[in-house]
């Protein structure tokens, strides 16, 4: 098959792509120079500060902000919420108020006076028959498919029941959410949003104000975001209080910064459905999966949130689940890294490995043998990262049957898991800009959150350009620069990859056409390569990249590149095994975490440096999850007891072990083209670690977070057992 | 049941030495801060009261903040992160828990680390206060900077600075940690993006690149 | 944080002339990470904050062999973790004081701070109450109680001492030295601390008018001495339980024994029962697993918080099987 116009550089002709390179924009972060949403001063600019519902489910009946607006230093007091409105959550908000600073500001929103009827809540899930009996549940789902209940039956089935769960846990942005905004004259408004979405920007706001009565074009709204701190999924939007924040600074007549409080942030900006839920798994004895029956319910707020997709990745053949969601004033539900799939992890990869204990397996052999349940593409992927992570584990030694048998109170475990996630890259727009001077720049209002966006456009610029990375300037952040996807569901390093190396081939090809002439052969003899453009068949015929660029004279060349467009440049579906390794102590119920492996695909990859990090940091917030993290509600006040940083407890970085990444490359994995990496290695870690401790211990942790106390009541309900 | 946020003024303010309104009054005039609010409109200090009790309303207060003196009018209740960033626009320090528990808003006040979102500006008035700003910029990587960039000690980049300064501090402490320390002494700043694994080996390079010598002393 | 009037004294008798005699009205501000927080989060409104930072002579760590340990309240963890003397004399109190983690707590935590702190309490942070009651009845034995008492826990108080220095120094027979407009005196710290029957009332029996100006803590005379701390996080965190346990040996046999837990009850909890259990013998698994029973014999836990009664005796044992190794 001839190679497609735009295909990546085959292997071996590769100068940067999959090298390890440092981040573009690091010294800017390092040297606290990166500008973020916070951290925006325009001139005279206002601070806005929420006043927020302190009830869980209440009435508003009067709101009185006139104390509000009489102190000096107030610019100007919005009622968001008023009376007759139903609020669902605390910490949602009733009004907004920007003044000078950010203590008058404070002082006005405690002015405010709100009265409210207090309604009927429920905080708190995991007691499914109170839910019930409260009338706050709804069907979200049921499905068969073969005969469950005929494979249940089937004398040579083994069959393990089982009880698993997670709970709400939040976001925490350490940027929390929200929007720095200029009017810049009567109809047009800048906005500097911490957000993942910078293109929708315009067109959110647009409509948003214009609901609001605020008469503005989506043409003349711009939104910036060079740098976000955080969003993982819960900054897809500039919110309502972005809104808020362009009323206000209407109102007042000058830039307005509103940025949650860290409370808020906690309480109402982004929070991950828990799961809870009732399994029963068979096999055949060899370990072949027959049966999967799961009752299953969880809560994402008063909204829905969607279910876990369950069986996770493998399709046993007969099998039924049903989920139920519960409705409960803890604040709205967002997208978290890879929405559903680590409840769905956790709750079918823990059952998995109980069945495999029950069969006296060992539980990487099981799922090796039950690869063919996965959809096809995975099969092979599964399969060598099985192989690879058990080797860089060195499992077949260090794994023992369930429960430690080594004298002492230290117990020691190892638990796999594995998970598939799409990462198809999104749609995505750029320009390519070559000067006669021989500066290259390109532009796409794309995002970078951390994950490594810029330098992943300069290599594929650069390597297509035969440049240095630090040849070309990188312009993203902003809507006036291409209209790019969001930045969800690990879809802009493919999206971003396939366009860059679209525009970047259309602008060479350009400058070849006018360097051809020069070299006395035709465009298409021509590379670009090492900082020259020159003769492919004859490389002591070349022109250095500068000589070259002059040849355009006065023109300057504008490329455009999108996505999706010819060649298969990105790709969907990728696979990933993680094993972790845990110590126990039995006495205390505390869990040291050893190690993480981590054995990860994603097609192509770009930048090794970049991609490794995105899978260490996805282990670490793993970690997280599995042993510190939940959203603490208090079921008589209806609110979260822990919307600080102290009590939401995140991992430090002494509570983390130690990791090994490997990413799968080479033949069968690169030529797929770029798959997205930010969802897939969050998923595992849950499922991994809480089966490490039962393998450590002997007996299943149901729920996480696997805390002391879980650990040593499964303990003592184990010895009871 | 309300939280505290949302809990009305406390009647009993009133008694207190100064009214709610004569601050309120103070406030308009007192904006704190004069380089973003306008600085015609701040008045002259009220004098010491009783006691030598100072405020409820703006007073002068005097930052020397990486070798350079601002002067500023702020109410004593402004912490030293808000006058960085919002009254001097020295924004390498975040705000994030400001409850001094996640480190983000680290700075140095003579050469040691504190947590920036606790420490009341005009408590900082005589000391040296080094933001991110004065170690380095992007063009000049300290050490611990580069071996930052290095070892990607980062992602989203916003608890970036406070590592840094916290490191850069711990270091110039102990210029010989071992892993246990570095775990313990960086224990007071979280991550969320999960940078740990890199910052873990940027610091412990940059405790070699320093010892060298070859960078100076930060 | 709510508006205040400010005053940085530059002496003791200065500043205590500035206190009031109420609770609330004037705090006092020293490394500030507790204070300023509690500001923030209203948990004291304060119309008046006398700073001590600008007071001289009390941040000094002086050790003689004579008198034992001073501890100026305004030392630092850090001054604490640096004195080569209170390592090798008091080893255990380094321990605990390594307990504090991250280089700016350590350097912004005075002790006289440590051992004054607020708790922390989440029904108390969230602006509940130090008693946290709802409609007249407490929140806690009925609420999210994972954190609290498992001793001294009849009420009105469920929350736990936050203390991490002051198991330790109470073990040590530490004092500390208070200032009032009437002059100074001196309290033992196993008398320091009380269960508040109010919400009025606070933690411990200093008086609103007065300053906690220095820790003294007595020649330890080659006592063994260890402190365990069960914690859920190595970084800044507050421990899950902690036990100090300070042993005057005579030979090989204890000949006395203190046994002080901390973040069990409202106030550190001295364990008399374990003492009693460790008279006379040598510390061996058994023995310290004995003691560890002894120490908790009496514990009533809540509904989501027995496995502290578990992780309080284990922490007992480790620690005296420590301390005869001689292990800090």
């Amino acid at each position: 098959m001839a190679a497609c116009k735009y295909d990546y550089p085959p292997a071996g002709h590769h100068e940067l792509i999959g090298k390890s390179i440092d981040r573009i924009d690091g010294p800017e972060k390092s040297s606290g120079r990166a500008k973020y949403t916070y951290d925006m001063n325009p001139s005279g600019r206002l601070i806005a500060k929420l006043c927020t519902c302190p009830y869980p489910h209440a009435k508003v009946k009067s709101v009185d902000v006139s104390a509000a607006k009489a102190m000096p230093g107030v610019k100007a007091v919005l009622v968001v919420q008023g009376p007759g409105s139903e609020i669902q959550w605390a910490g949602d908000e009733i009004a907004a108020v920007a003044a000078v600073n950010e203590q008058i500001a404070e002082d006005a929103v405690r002015a405010i006076k709100v009265e409210y009827e207090q309604l009927p809540h429920l905080v708190r899930e995991e007691d499914l028959k109170r839910a019930e009996s409260e009338s706050r549940t709804k069907p979200a789902g049921e499905t068969t498919t073969g005969d469950p209940s005929k494979a249940f039956q089937d004398p040579d089935a083994v069959v393990s029941e089982g009880y698993y769960g997670l709970p709400v846990i939040t976001h925490c942005c350490l940027e929390s959410h929200g929007s720095t905004v200029e009017w810049t004259d009567a109809k047009s408004l800048k906005t500097w949003t911490s957000t993942q979405n910078v293109s929708g920007g315009p067109g959110q706001f647009g409509k948003g104000l214009r609901l609001r009565k605020v008469e503005v074009e989506d043409g003349n709204i711009e939104t910036i975001c060079q740098y976000i701190g955080g969003g993982f999924g819960s900054k897809f939007s500039p919110d309502r209080w972005g809104m808020e924040a362009a009323q206000l600074a209407k109102m007042a007549g000058a830039p307005v910064r509103l940025m949650l409080d860290r409370d808020t942030e906690l309480m109402m900006a982004g929070a991950r459905p828990s799961v809870f839920g009732k399994i029963r798994v068979a096999a055949r004895k060899d370990g072949t999966l027959t049966a999967w029956d799961s009752d299953t319910w969880g809560t994402g707020g008063v909204g829905p949130a969607g279910h876990p997709p369950l069986p996770y990745v493998l399709e046993v053949p007969n099998r039924h689940w049903k989920h139920t969601m519960v409705a409960t004033n803890i604040g709205p539900s967002r997208a978290w890294r890879a929405p559903n799939h680590p409840q769905a992890c956790l709750l079918t990869m823990s059952a998995i490995d109980d069945l495999a204990a029950k069969l006296q397996m060992d539980p990487l052999e099981m799922l090796l043998k039950n690869v063919n349940l996965a959809p096809e593409v995975l099969r092979k992927p599964y399969t060598e990262e099985l192989q690879k992570a058990a080797e860089l584990a060195d499992w077949k030694k260090n794994w023992h049957p369930r429960g430690d048998k080594t004298p002492g109170h230290i117990k020691r475990g190892m638990g796999v898991s594995l998970h598939t996630w799409g990462g198809r890259g999104h749609f995505s727009n750029c320009n390519v800009i070559i000067r006669p001077d021989g500066s290259v720049t390109v532009q796409l209002g794309s995002q970078d959150l951390g994950t490594g966006t810029r330098t992943v456009i300069a290599i594929m610029v650069a390597e297509t350009l035969g440049l240095p990375v630090d040849a070309v300037l990188v312009q993203i952040g902003d809507s006036k620069y291409p209209p790019d996807g969001a930045s969800g569901g690990s879809t802009t390093v493919g999206g971003v990859s396939s366009s860059t190396r679209r525009g970047t081939i259309n602008a060479r090809d350009e400058l070849f056409a006018a360097v051809a002439p020069a070299l006395g052969v035709q465009p298409a003899q021509l590379e670009a390569w090492d900082g020259k453009i020159r003769v492919k068949d004859d490389p002591s015929k070349s022109l250095t990249w500068k000589q070259a660029c002059a040849k355009l004279g006065v023109k300057t060349i504008h490329a455009t590149g999108k996505n999706p467009g010819p060649c298969m440049l990105t790709n969907s579906g990728v696979g990933g095994v993680q094993i972790a390794d845990v110590s126990v102590d039995t006495e205390t119920g505390q869990v040291k975490m050893n190690r993480i492996i981590a054995a990860q695909d994603c097609g192509l990859i770009i930048d090794m440096k970049t991609a490794k990090s995105q899978v260490y940091g996805a282990l670490i917030m793993g970690v997280c999850y599995s042993l510190f993290e939940q959203k603490v509600m208090d079921e008589t006040l209806g609110v979260m007891l822990n919307p600080n940083m102290e009590f939401y407890k995140l991992a430090t970085i002494g509570d983390i072990g130690e990791f090994e990444v490997h990413m799968m490359t080479g033949p069968g994995y690169d030529e797929r083209g770029v798959i997205g990496l930010g969802e897939p290695p969050v998923i595992s870690p849950g499922a991994a670690i809480s089966n490490a401790v039962a393998n450590a211990i002997g007996v299943r942790v149901p729920t996480l977070p696997i805390t002391p106390d879980k650990v040593l009541k499964a303990l003592e309900k184990g010895a009871m057992a | 049941m309300r939280r505290k946020k949302d809990r009305p003024q406390k009647a009993g303010s009133k008694n207190s030495s100064f009214t709610r309104r004569d601050f309120l009054k103070g406030a308009g005039v007192t904006v704190s801060g004069g380089l973003l609010v306008g600085s015609a409109a701040v008045k002259a200090a009220p004098p010491p009261a009783e006691g030598g009790f100072v405020g409820p309303d703006a007073v002068p207060v005097t930052l020397r903040v990486n070798g350079k003196i601002h002067k500023l009018k702020l109410e004593p209740r402004v912490t030293l992160l808000d006058a960085l960033r919002d009254d001097l626009d020295i924004t390498g320090s975040k705000k994030v828990c400001d409850r001094a528990t996640c480190g983000s808003c680290t700075v140095m006040m003579d050469r040691k680390p504190v947590y920036a979102c606790t420490v009341l500006a005009i408590e900082a008035e005589g000391h040296d206060i080094t933001t991110i700003e004065g170690l380095g910029s992007a063009e000049k990587l300290t050490p611990v900077m580069a071996a930052f960039v290095k070892h990607d000690a980062q992602q989203c980049g916003f608890c970036t600075p406070g590592f840094v300064m916290a490191s850069t501090a711990f270091l110039q402490r102990n210029p010989n940690p071992t892993m246990e320390e570095i775990e313990k002494s960086l224990g007071g700043n979280l991550c969320r993006c999960g940078t740990y694994q890199g910052i873990r080996h940027a610091v412990l390079e940059a405790a070699k690149e320093m010892k060298g010598g070859a960078h100076g002393s930060m | 944080m709510e508006p205040f009037e400010y005053a940085s004294p530059k002496s003791v008798q200065e500043a205590v002339r500035l206190l009031g005699s109420s609770w609330g009205g004037t705090e006092i501000l020293a490394g500030g990470t507790d204070l300023i927080s509690a500001m923030k989060d209203r948990i004291t409104i304060p119309k008046r904050v006398v700073s001590l930072k600008n007071v001289k002579g009390l941040n000094r760590v002086e050790f003689s062999a004579n008198s034992g340990l001073r501890l100026g309240a305004l030392a630092t963890v850090q001054q604490l973790l640096d004195s080569r003397e209170a390592r090798q004399h008091y080893p255990a109190l380094v321990e605990a004081a390594d307990g504090v983690r991250g280089e700016q707590m350590r350097h912004m935590g005075t002790l006289g701070g440590e051992l004054l702190q607020r708790p922390r309490d989440w029904y108390f942070r969230n602006g509940f109450g130090l008693l946290a009651q709802h409609d007249g009845k407490p929140l806690i034995p009925d609420g999210q109680n994972y954190y609290s008492a498992i001793l001294g826990n009849s009420g009105p108080a469920y929350f736990v001492s936050p203390s991490m220095l002051a198991p330790i120094l109470i073990a040590l027979d530490a004092r500390v030295r208070l200032h009032g407009l009437g002059g100074e005196r001196e309290v033992e710290l196993s008398k320091f601390y009380t269960s508040p029957k109010t919400e009025n009332e606070r933690e411990y029996v200093i008086k609103p008018d007065e300053i906690l100006t220095e820790i003294t803590v007595p020649p330890s005379r080659g006592a063994k001495m260890a402190h365990y701390e069960v914690r859920e996080k190595e970084g800044l965190d507050w421990p899950l339980v902690a036990a100090s346990v300070v042993l005057a040996m005579d030979g090989s046999s204890v000949k006395s024994a203190r046994v002080v837990l901390g973040h069990v009850a409202p106030v550190p909890w001295p364990a008399p029962g374990a003492e009693a259990a460790l008279r006379g013998k040598s510390i061996s698994e058994e023995v310290a697993d004995e003691a560890g029973k002894a120490a908790v014999s009496k514990a009533t836990p809540l509904s989501q918080n027995g496995y502290k009664v578990q992780l309080a005796r284990i922490a007992v044992k480790r620690a005296l099987l420590r301390a005869a190794k001689g292990e800090a």
